[in-house]
């Protein structure tokens, strides 16, 4: 793939600890995220993806270290990156008990779109995932595939400049992962920095570049191609299984 | 599932607990025990024969067989005239009889003491005038207690208990309802979701409140139609004014449910914090007893007691009739409090995960 990196450098992360007592969720994390990429966040379940993402995202504080995301600090101005950001979090989290364009009106509203817009652009929306049928259905209802599709397109409803997506294809068929996919390069088509994790080795390749973290450290940082050569290994799951054998 | 118990539960609630809550003494039941056998004696055994509280239920000879009723739950009260009651009374000027109450339930045994007391005066007034040819408007040395009990005229524990129990559901509806709230939504999740959009604290707070506000109220209104259609409760003040105090009222009540809701993890805790506050908070308000009688720091903790504003006021506005004048003092209280918790809780909800 043929990408040429943007220069504007949107998250800047410097010797972020994150401690828990005396658990280092996060250690001595560096690394940036230039605007308009696929970021992939690698690394086994509790290597510290989440409580990264967390401080990322303004939901939790950094123990030590600098963090700016969309220019703005993660100490002082987590409402101004708020606004700035789409979230998806590892559980589902949209309102079960209210419809899809509830859902959608309500998370919108939030954002301060107008109503007309925000009408206008459900049924878009509504047509390209093909929900039609169940629009005004309980969420609770409906599969974990559409619900996982609904919950992406709600998080960047408000078109911010990141969104973070903390597992979002974890339990999916096949099928819904690959069309997950198409709607995250579509959004980062259209200039939306998009910072996943997983530990799908496979959805690794589809990131222009991947961090692998072990036991809350970033082991490696590069691109899937960069990162196989070096390793010399076939797929990213070798790269992984040699960086975690270190 | 939850509009059932948000409004069949208040509706059983207020019907059982009107009929139970109370200290009304109906079918009092005697075991008389008549030694003397005079026609004094029968006289004032005729006075209890004819009070519509009291029932004759048993009489012996033997003090034995009365405590041996009072054991068995079959009598309420021994009333024991002794031998020699009517020649005492006549020579003597003097004469002595006996009560035996049962008092597991001190405050029955202190109403029955009351009325038992009260009929055997009355009686021994009514025989002082006879014996002593005296005109029934004679004032002899004694003194003369006139009672006479205002704005519930007939002692109607009804009147009494329905605007106190009201509060009461209003009050328990609301404060679990918001205390479950946003704890719930930690447990499920979606919580984190909302945290991340740029909402406002007070924002978040406000929506969090007003439909618990509005359901509230409605309830309010709910209870108070069936108190007026099922026990005939008086309204005689301004059902504007008690919907105006009982809006702040609300706000003190789910802004402490929001708190707790704010400051636990689970439901569980959120639970039994949001129970401790309500018993105490009810237990102190005056509802089965006179806030009056209470102990000084009982009184002081009422200061910080919305349930206890709320139920003196609504007393006050349907019993009394009392006007915003009256209630100004409880109505500056209330606001102060609504505006201190609810800032209170907007400040300590968290937007972090």
């Amino acid at each position: 793939m043929l990408y040429a990196l943007s220069p504007v450098q949107i998250i800047e992360v410097k010797n972020l600890f994150k401690k828990f007592g005396s658990f280092t969720a996060n250690d001595d994390l560096t690394f940036d995220v230039k605007q308009g990429e696929i970021f992939g966040f690698l690394g086994a379940n509790g290597a510290g993806k989440t409580t990264a993402i967390k401080i990322l995202c303004g939901l939790s504080k950094p123990t030590s270290g600098e963090v700016k995301v969309a220019g703005f600090d993660v100490y002082t101005q987590t409402e101004n990156i708020k606004k700035n950001i789409g979230y998806m979090s590892q559980k589902f989290s949209l309102y079960e008990d209210l419809t899809v364009t509830e859902n959608i009106r309500f998370y919108a509203g939030i954002y301060g779109i107008s109503r007309k817009e925000i009408k206008e652009r459900t049924n878009i929306l509504v047509e390209k995932l093909h929900l039609e049928s169940v629009k005004d259905t309980l969420i609770k209802s409906l599969p974990l595939g559409w619900k996982q599709k609904l919950a992406f397109s709600v998080a960047i409803f408000h078109e911010p400049k990141i969104v973070f997506l903390d597992e979002p294809t974890s339990g999916v068929d096949p099928i819904t992962r690959r069309q997950f996919w198409e709607m995250i390069y579509e959004a980062a088509n259209n200039d939306m920095t998009v910072f996943v994790t997983t530990h799908y080795l496979d959805e690794a390749e589809y990131c222009n570049r991947v961090s692998i973290m072990v036991d809350g450290r970033i082991d490696a940082l590069d691109s899937p191609k960069n990162l196989k050569e070096k390793y010399n290994a076939e797929n990213m799951n070798e790269v992984f299984l040699k960086l975690a054998r270190k | 599932m939850m509009l059932p118990i948000i409004f069949v539960m208040p509706l059983i609630q207020l019907l059982i607990l009107v009929q139970a809550a109370t200290f009304e003494m109906k079918h009092i039941r005697m075991h008389l025990i008549d030694l003397d056998r005079s026609s004094t004696s029968r006289e004032l055994i005729s006075k209890f024969q004819g009070s519509p509280f009291y029932e004759i239920t048993n009489f012996s000879f033997s003090e034995k067989e009365g405590e041996e009723d009072l054991k068995k739950s079959n009598a309420d009260i021994i009333f024991q005239i002794p031998k020699n009651f009517e020649k005492d009374l006549k020579t003597n000027k003097k004469a002595k009889v006996q009560l035996v109450i049962n008092a597991i339930n001190s405050a029955a045994a202190g109403v029955i003491n009351a009325y038992t007391i009260s009929i055997i005066s009355d009686y021994n007034r009514q025989i002082i005038y006879e014996w002593n040819n005296a005109p029934l408007n004679f004032q002899a040395s004694s003194i003369n207690v006139n009672y006479s009990y205002w704005f519930n005229p007939e002692l109607n524990y009804t009147n009494f208990m329905v605007p106190g129990i009201l509060v009461l559901l209003v009050t328990l509806i609301g404060a679990l309802l918001s205390g479950m709230n946003i704890v719930r939504e930690k447990e499920i999740g979606t919580i984190e979701q909302i945290n991340v959009t740029p909402i406002k604290k007070y924002q978040f707070i406000i929506g969090k409140l007003l439909p618990f506000w509005f359901i509230a109220l409605f309830e309010l209104g709910f209870g108070l139609t069936i108190g007026k259609l099922l026990f005939n409760i008086p309204i005689v003040g301004s059902l504007w004014l008690l919907f105006g105090f009982a809006a702040v009222y609300l706000i003190v009540v789910l802004s402490i449910g929001l708190l707790i809701s704010t400051i636990n993890n689970t439901q569980q805790q959120s639970m039994f914090v949001t129970f401790f506050f309500m018993i105490v908070f009810i237990l102190l308000s005056g509802l089965f007893t006179p806030v009056e009688s209470m102990p000084d720091w009982a009184q002081k903790v009422d200061i910080i007691n919305p349930v206890a504003y709320f139920i003196k006021v609504m007393r006050m506005i349907l019993l009394k009739g009392s006007g915003f004048y009256d209630i100004r003092k409880e109505f500056i209280s209330i606001s102060i409090y609504a505006l201190v918790i609810l800032s209170f809780a907007v400040w300590r909800y968290r937007k972090t995960a």
